[in-house]
């Protein structure tokens, strides 16, 4: 191993299902302590990857060791030591929440009264004490996955793997999400999740990659990634006239056309934007800063993924 | 393929068990109205066309005929709808054992902790069954007790067979082939209604390749105190079956959860 600081160690990591390729010989570590998210479009490999870091896939080829074990030959170990947060709703509809919790902790071997007493913590922690006797079937949507994310901390795992934690959920229920999920960060613990949203692998990742047919396409942490693909602002033009087009064509300057709308990678300066407003006059530019979006659709292309 | 089992797999039962105590009432009422129902309209409104029947050359009552034959039903439906439907219901639409294999849970433990569980459910509802029953006057302990040991081992069977179903169904419609094609003739024609002699002897041979024949046959020689070769010969039947069917629900189940 590299060093002590080294959770996760993945080497030329391939996953086939048959004739196809998922994750093509990836390869990336994961310091201890750092939100490490996986970012990319549907199918990008994202989620093959974390099912073989927790256990539930076996690695087709290259070496995956998560704590220094590896993931071949120690996968209940690693389990043991590793909390998961599935995409889907798995809590058990056949039980109220406490027997969630108590059962769930039965799985790793925890003692009854161990289990009631950090499942009372983790409902305290995430706000849902109230809903201990519910049935799974009469929570919101945003609850059933704070209580998936709570359940999954049952076994106090030193690595939270997260498989798109806010997706289908309410912007007040995504911000709640976040907001435990940055106190978990603060109190030291590991995370790793998936997503395609952006701002929430731009404001709770420090550091992420970003995915596309089975490969690493960038990593880094988000801001680094922006200057690095990016630069810094971006000059949008609504509806661009010819002579718009012609004049920036004209100029070397980063840019991309998509008919409706002109994109325009400017760096750090604000004169172009100004040039821009004053020959043209045009009402529909917009300066504004580089988002991890307009990285990733640099990196993976606008076509849609169906 | 390596299989990996230990006792982890009790922690899949424990989580059966609990929903079912949760639901005691609806699983206990079941397995004691069914016997009356079968008691009062075989045993009793047959009795009146059929007085006895021969059974190890002596007569015997048509309702004591029957009776363990109701059990050995019961020990087949328990496990076999308990491990299809049952399992099937908690892998597909529940998502249970997608949790269960994100501890140290393995598949090996989940699949063979169902078992165990679906055969536990035979057991319980064949000690019910055995209670009500009694009261009929046709049991004969102390013998009859060994049936509760036989109702495990049978569950077992049956269950490992409907499991391996579920590994290969993709939508749980499906389920009524094997119910419709292997369950119902097994009901019919196991020896459970009526002695497999009245069967042609290709109808008997056939019979004898069925799991529920020789659980009827262990559990009816029991039932009259008796220890014989059918006991004997059930017996082994049903652990070979269970041997066969429990690796292959193993191995096909680990292959389709493990992708």
């Amino acid at each position: 191993m590299d060093n002590d600081q080294t959770l996760i160690k993945a080497t030329n990591l391939k996953k086939s299902f048959g004739d196809f390729v998922a994750v093509r010989e990836i390869s990336f570590t994961v310091e201890k302590g750092v939100c490490f998210g996986f970012l990319g479009p549907n199918g990008a490999g994202k989620t093959s990857t974390i099912k073989m870091i927790y256990g539930a896939s076996p690695v087709t080829a290259g070496d995956l060791f998560v704590f220094g074990l590896d993931i071949k030959t120690q996968a209940r170990a690693i389990k043991s030591r590793i909390g998961v947060c599935q995409q889907e709703n798995t809590l058990d509809p056949d039980l109220n929440v406490l027997q969630n919790f108590e059962i769930f902790a039965s799985y790793f071997n925890i003692d009854k009264k161990t289990a009631q007493d950090r499942t009372m913590e983790l409902l305290h922690f995430f706000a849902l004490e109230q809903r201990r006797n519910s049935k799974v079937a009469e929570l919101s949507g945003g609850m059933v996955r704070r209580l998936i994310i709570a359940r999954a901390l049952i076994n106090q795992p030193e690595l939270l793997i997260l498989d798109e934690p806010t997706i289908g959920l309410d912007p007040q229920s995504r911000h709640q999400v976040w907001d435990k999920l940055e106190a978990l960060k603060q109190q030291g613990l590991t995370i790793l999740l998936t997503t395609h949203y952006m701002d929430e692998a731009a404001s709770l990742c420090d550091e992420l990659v970003i995915m596309d047919n089975g490969t690493i396409l960038a990593q880094g942490s988000p801001q680094a990634l922006i200057s690095k693909y990016t630069g810094h602002h971006i000059i949008e033009v609504t509806e661009p006239g010819p002579d718009l087009v012609k004049y920036i064509q004209g100029k070397d300057v980063w840019q991309e056309n998509l008919g409706h709308r002109l994109i325009i990678y400017a760096a750090e300066e604000h004169d172009l934007y100004r040039d821009l407003c004053s020959r043209f006059a045009n009402k529909d530019c917009l300066l504004r800063s580089a988002s991890l979006e307009d990285v990733f659709l640099i990196l993976t292309g606008r076509e849609l993924r169906e | 393929m390596k299989m990996d089992i230990s006792w982890r797999f009790l922690r899949v039962w424990q989580r059966n068990l609990a929903v079912y105590r949760k639901n005691w009432l609806i699983n206990f009422l079941l397995p004691f109205f069914s016997p009356l129902f079968y008691l009062v309209a075989f045993g009793i409104s047959f009795s009146v066309f059929i007085v006895n029947i021969r059974y190890d050359a002596n007569q015997v009552s048509y309702i004591s005929f029957i009776a363990p034959a109701i059990i050995a039903i019961n020990i087949m439906n328990n496990s076999f709808f308990e491990n299809t439907y049952g399992s099937f219901v908690r892998m597909y639409y529940q998502k249970t054992f997608d949790a269960m294999m994100s501890t140290p849970l393995n598949t090996e433990e989940i699949i063979t902790g169902e078992i165990i569980w679906g055969a536990t459910k035979s057991l319980i509802s064949s000690v019910i069954m055995l209670v009500v029953i009694s009261f009929f006057g046709v049991v004969s302990y102390p013998a009859a007790l060994l049936i509760i040991p036989v109702a495990f081992l049978g569950g077992i069977a049956f269950g490992a067979v409907g499991m391996c179903f579920t590994s290969m169904v993709k939508i749980i419609d499906l389920f009524s082939f094997p119910v419709f094609l292997f369950i119902t003739p097994m009901f019919l024609f196991s020896g459970t209604f009526f002695p497999l002699t009245g069967l042609p002897v290709w109808a008997q041979q056939v019979a004898l390749f069925l799991p529920l024949t020789h659980l009827v046959n262990v559990l009816r020689a029991l039932n009259y105190g008796l220890f014989n070769a059918d006991v004997l010969i059930g017996i082994c039947y049903l652990v070979v079956f269970s041997l066969i069917t429990i690796p292959i629900a193993l191995f096909k189940m680990k292959r389709r959860l493990i992708k």
